[in-house]
Parts: C-alpha cells; structure tokens; sequence
C-alpha cells in the first residue's frame, strides 16, 4: 500500500506538471490587454483525479475483471430459429406503424438513422466481410446523392428513375477505383480510399458550373408515390398532389412519414439483398478470401473480381443511401460528404461488430438517434464518440453483438457414425 | 473467358505426351538462385516425388509451377500448353491445384463450407438465380453438398462435417485439405509434404488415399516428401533436389542407390 501511495503522489505531480501549461493558465483580457493569469483550481482537480484514480487502480482492475466476465455472457444473439420469421415481422410491422404515432422531429431523426443504417450495412460488406478497409466510403455517397440532384435537375427524371441509375453510377465509380487498387495489399487500399474520399469532395467543391461549387445544388425533387406530390399544390401544371388525390386536408407531417416508409423499404431491400448475398457463393467467397487469400488462389478463385465484387455492391448501396439522402435533403453541397462522415460510417461498422448486421443496425440508430435527442450536449459529442470508441476497444473489440456467421450444414445422416 | 480446350485435341497426341513438361525453370531471389534449371516431366496418372534436404528449393519449385512465383526463366507446359506467367487462380481453373505445407484451411468455416468454396468455380449460377432462390440455384447448391458429402465420406470427414475446420485435429486438417483440391477435379494434384505431422497410422493411411485417388479419379500426383517409406514406396518416379539443382531423376530402386544422393543426406566420407 504505501508504495502503491508514494507512486500516486508521483503521477498526480507529473498531471500537474503537464496540466499547469493546459489548463492552469487562463487568458485575460482587459480591454485592449491580453494577460496570462495563474488559475490552479483545474490543476488541482485534475491532480485529485489521477492520484484517486492511480491509488484506485487495483479495484478498478478487479472491477474490470468483472467486466470481462460479463463477456462470457453474451446477449441472446441465437433466437430459437423458430421464432425468427415471426419476430423478423413483428419489428417490421411495428417499424412501419411506428411513424403514424410519432412526433414529426423523431420520425424525421428515424429517417436519418435508416440512411446510416443502409451506409453501415453497405459498408459492413466491404469491410466486415471482405475485409476491406475503405476510408473514403463517404464518396460512393456523394456520387449517389450528386448523381440524382443532377440527373433531376438537367433530365428532369424522377427519383424512381434515378435510383436504379445512381446504384450503378456508384457501383460503377466502386469497379474503376477498385479495379487497380484491390490487386495491393490492405493498407495501400485504406489509404487509396481515403484520397479518393478528399479527391471527391474536392471535385464537387470545384467543378462549379457542374455541381454548383461550396453553393451545392437546390431545390431537388422528393420522391413521388406513384406520380403523387407530396406538396400544398403540384409543381408541374394539371399534377395532382397526394392530399387532393385521397381527399385529404394537407398535411406537411405526410411528407416525413412518406418518407420514413421510403427509407424504410429500402433498407429492408438492402438488407435482404445481403443475407441473400452472404449465404452464396460468391458471400462465401468474401469471407474466405478475407480468411486466406492464397488458399483462395490455389483453389481457382479470382481474388480481384471478388473483391471487386464486394467493393462494388458497398458502393452501391452508399449510392442508394446518397439519392435518398438528396431526396430528402432537398438541398446538398460537399459539406455533407466530409471525411467525418466516412468515419462515422465506420465507427457505426466498428461499434456494432463487424459483420453482424443487428450490431450494426442498432449502433447506426444510436450513433445517429442519441446525437439529436441529446442536442445539450453537442459539444461532448466527439469527446463521448472517441471516448465510446477507446472503452469499446478495450472491453468489447467484437462489437456490440459481435457477428455470428450463417453456418452451412450438411444435414445429419442417420448412418454417420458420431 | 474461353480458356484453351485441352480436351478438344486429338486423344492420340495426347497419351504419350506428359502432363506436365517443366523445362529449365529457374528462381532467383536477388543474389539467391533457389532454383537452378530444374528439369522434370509428369505424366498423367503418375506419382511423382520431389526429394531434397531442406532448403533445397522444393516449395519454390512447386510455387512457381502453381503461378505463386513467377520462375525467372523457364517453361511450364501444363498438356502442353503454356502456363509460365498465369496468375495463380487461372492454373487452379486449368487443373492444377496444391496443398501447402503449413495447412491452410478457412479455420471459421466448416468443414462442409471449406469444400463449397473450393467449387466456387462451378457452383457460379448468377447473381439473380441466387437472390431469388431460383429452383436452379437450389439444384446448384444441393449438387456441391452432394459433391461435397461424398468426399467427406472418402476421407473419412463425415462425422465431422459440421465442425470448423480449425477445430479439427491435424491429420484431419491435411485430410480436408486435400479433399478440397480433389473437389475441383484436377488433373494434376500438388501435396507440399502430406505427411508432415502425421502419425505412422496415418502417414498409412495417406499412403492409402493417394493410391485410391490416383486409381479412381485419374489424377497425377506430384508430392514434396521428407518421409522416406512413403516416398519410395508410393513413387512411380522421384526427382532428387539439393541447392536448387537437380542430382538425380528416376525410378525409387535407382534413387536408393544413387551415389550422389547419398553424398546429399548422409555427407561426404
């Protein structure tokens, strides 16, 4: 104990050596004179705080111990399969109800957690399953909300015509930079995404007479159902607009709802299309060349169209996510398409678990759900964010729910001799 | 991709012809040449061994004929025709497939997803088939469990079929691997020492199944081996290998005797 003591003392002297510099000086202006000003209360504290914590350390690690008991105890990540269609329903429905009883703000907030929920689980293929690490996946976003603000306002096509485009536009980008970087080693990818990432956003804040430069582009068209406007009178003269349609008072909260159900649908469109994705061959292919990459070649599977394959289809879905996220939006310019939200994305992919598509449904809604119900406390928002991080590394690095694969059996033979 | 035919050829040339022709394949690794005008044939249905100390430079030779190296001089004739310089994948595809000295299985699969993956090639049904379910895509599926069952059964995997592979003990793990490489019905199968880590009974067994599996599915087999008993006993031919070069090529009874092959393992007098 005493030298447990005499160690505290130590580093609770060295924060407040390092801290003095920090925090123990204040600024003070006067007028027209700036003076530097001896404030040793923070000091203080932050010395208090590191000498409790060093002379807690023991507990705190046995407390820790405890924590990683809990690991052992998983949460129920196997249901009974029985349960799973109806309980798969169950969420569906009362994820489609949901907006009818709602306030207008959360089911706008749900709107944005579901395009986070489609960019995570675009992204959780690239880098939860094929293992590659992309750092610029924000730019498959960009070129999918650009594509449909564009195609809009020079082609006049509606969001159901641009949607199936601004998918393959994406995918395609995906194939062109894909295709000479994925021949390389994971690192050199990391960071040919991430220039990638920069270079889009640059481009689209200076091909001005194209994308309207830092200016972005207005007024971009919502989607329709079925030809309706949701709107107080049609845009174009003799349309008809969704209220008038039906016979209903206009409604401004129909809109939001309207699209909640859009982003709804399209996210279980995307998350269909995985699970289908990740129980055939070529999801198979993802995970073993993510596994071995020679043993993979030695077998006669091409690893660059595999890979390719997986680069693509996140890039899509990004560009899917991006022509919604326009569509609501009304409005885009390159600041919605910084780094930041790459690392968003991942952090989404990171905290749920990679390659566990209900951990990383669940950490897109919270990490864009708790933002905004938590607005007080938006300048912590980064400092919890890292912090979030750190303690899951350290406690949980498999995420949240961490994934468990879809195993292929042979079915038991009676005659197989256990 | 239309890949060459080999079966389009007239069987006639065919039956005298090797398999495989490796003509003066060279490898240098800067100042290093591992291997040195190393010269061999294999021909269909015939066990071939490779010999050598350590470091002679055999895994290099099996690295390059698999397209994991690219030789720096050299030929490789795979039924004649030219394999030097393919990517690796695309000599699997021809017939040619291998197993690694340090097994290397996908560990997190089962045993029954390993042997899926290694009919990646044939199993490829389309995107839309396998989105819909197509009864197509079912029928496709049911094959390669089909496919992959029976192979299970011949080397004696069965029961552990639903296990991850690297959870099985190790000579089923070599067990498996080579089941994979059979799956892709090769012409030419590679083992980089088959019986590394295996137990008497089970370097009998192994003596066993490449028998079999030369007897029943018309596969040559070109294996790297240290365990002498298996190696004379199972060759139809042996290729002695020290420093990169070759010292001797022939039947087993002409090995044992070779002078400079034993100069090789037991050193000079």
């Amino acid at each position: 104990m005493p030298r447990h003591f005499s160690e505290a003392v130590l580093v609770a002297l060295l924060a407040g050596l390092l801290t003095v510099p920090i925090l123990g000086i204040q600024i003070q202006v006067e007028g027209i004179h700036v003076s530097l000003e001896g404030n040793p209360a923070p000091v203080l504290l932050a010395m208090a705080v590191v000498f409790l914590l060093r002379l807690l350390q023991v507990p705190l690690k046995a407390a820790s111990g405890l924590m990683h008991i809990t690991r052992r105890f998983p949460l129920p990540t196997h249901l009974p399969t029985a349960y799973r269609p109806f309980l798969l329903a169950l969420v569906i429905v009362a994820a489609a109800i949901w907006p009818f009883t709602a306030s207008r703000g959360s089911v706008d907030i749900a709107t944005l957690a579901l395009i986070y929920v489609m960019l995570g689980l675009g992204l959780n293929v690239v880098v939860g399953f094929a293992g590659l690490l992309d750092l610029g996946y924000v730019a498959f976003y960009a070129v999918g909300a650009y594509g449909y603000a564009l195609l809009s306002m020079h082609f006049g096509l509606s969001f159901w015509e641009c949607l199936p485009l601004c998918v393959i536009m994406a995918a395609t980008t995906g194939c062109l930079l894909g295709f000479p970087v994925l021949r390389l080693r994971g690192d050199y990818l990391a960071i040919v995404t991430l220039g990638f990432g920069e270079i889009i956003r640059l481009l689209l804040n200076n091909l001005d007479h194209l994308t309207g430069g830092p200016d972005g582009i207005g007024n971009i068209p919502k989607p329709t159902l079925f030809g309706l406007e949701f709107a107080r009178r049609p845009s174009i003269e003799g349309g008809t607009t969704f209220h008038e349609f039906f016979g209903l008072d206009y409604n401004g909260a129909d809109t939001v709802v309207f699209l909640y159900l859009v982003a709804l649908v399209m996210t279980l469109l995307i998350l269909y299309m995985i699970n289908r994705l990740i129980r055939m061959p070529v999801g198979r292919a993802w995970e073993a060349l993510r596994e071995d990459e020679i043993a993979c070649r030695s077998l006669g599977l091409n690893p660059t169209v595999i890979k390719l394959s997986a680069f693509g289809f996140g890039a899509s879905t990004a560009g899917f996510a991006g022509a919604f996220f326009a569509a609501r939006q009304g409005f885009i310019n390159p600041e919605s398409f910084t780094f930041i939200e790459s690392a968003i994305v991942l952090a989404i992919v990171v905290l749920g678990g990679m390659g566990s598509q209900i951990g990383v449904i669940l950490a897109a809604i919270a990490l864009t759900a708790l933002p905004e119900i938590a607005r007080q406390f938006a300048e912590y928002r980064m400092l919890i964010f890292g912090l979030v991080l750190v303690l899951m590394m350290i406690w949980r690095p498999q995420g949240l729910l961490p994934a468990t694969r879809p195993r292929l059996e042979l079915p038991v033979r009676p005659e197989a001799p256990q | 991709m239309s890949e060459p035919s080999p079966l389009a050829l007239p069987t006639t040339a065919v039956a005298d012809r090797p398999l495989l022709q490796v003509r003066d394949l060279s490898m240098r690794f800067g100042g290093l040449l591992a291997v040195d005008n190393i010269h061999f044939d294999v021909h269909g249905n015939q066990i071939f061994a490779v010999i050598g100390p350590n470091g002679a430079g055999k895994t290099t030779v099996f690295n390059c004929i698999g397209g994991f190296y690219r030789p720096t001089s050299g030929t490789v004739l795979l039924d004649g025709h030219s394999i030097h310089g393919l990517p690796s994948h695309r000599i699997a595809r021809l017939g040619l497939v291998r197993t690694f000295q340090n097994v290397r299985l996908f560990k997190n699969m089962t045993v029954v997803e390993n042997l899926l993956i290694s009919q990646h090639a044939q199993l490829e049904t389309g995107l839309l088939h396998g989105l819909f379910k197509t009864p197509k895509y079912r029928r496709a599926e049911a094959e390669a469990l089909e496919r992959a069952a029976f192979w299970l059964e011949k080397v004696n995997l069965l029961p552990v079929a639903n296990r991850e592979a690297g959870n099985l003990a190790y000579g089923q793990q070599r067990r498996l691997e080579i089941a994979r490489c059979m799956i892709t019905q090769p012409k030419l199968l590679m083992l980089d020492e088959p019986a590394a880590g295996l137990n008497p009974q089970e370097t009998r067994d192994l003596d066993r199944l490449i028998n079999e599996l030369r007897a029943e599915n018309d596969v040559a087999v070109l294996l790297i081996e240290h365990d002498m008993s298996l190696v004379m006993g199972i060759s139809d031919e042996i290729l002695v290998m020290e420093y990169g070069r070759p010292i001797a090529n022939g039947a087993p009874e002409q090995i044992r005797n070779d002078p400079q092959v034993i100069k090789a393992y037991l050193g000079e007098e």
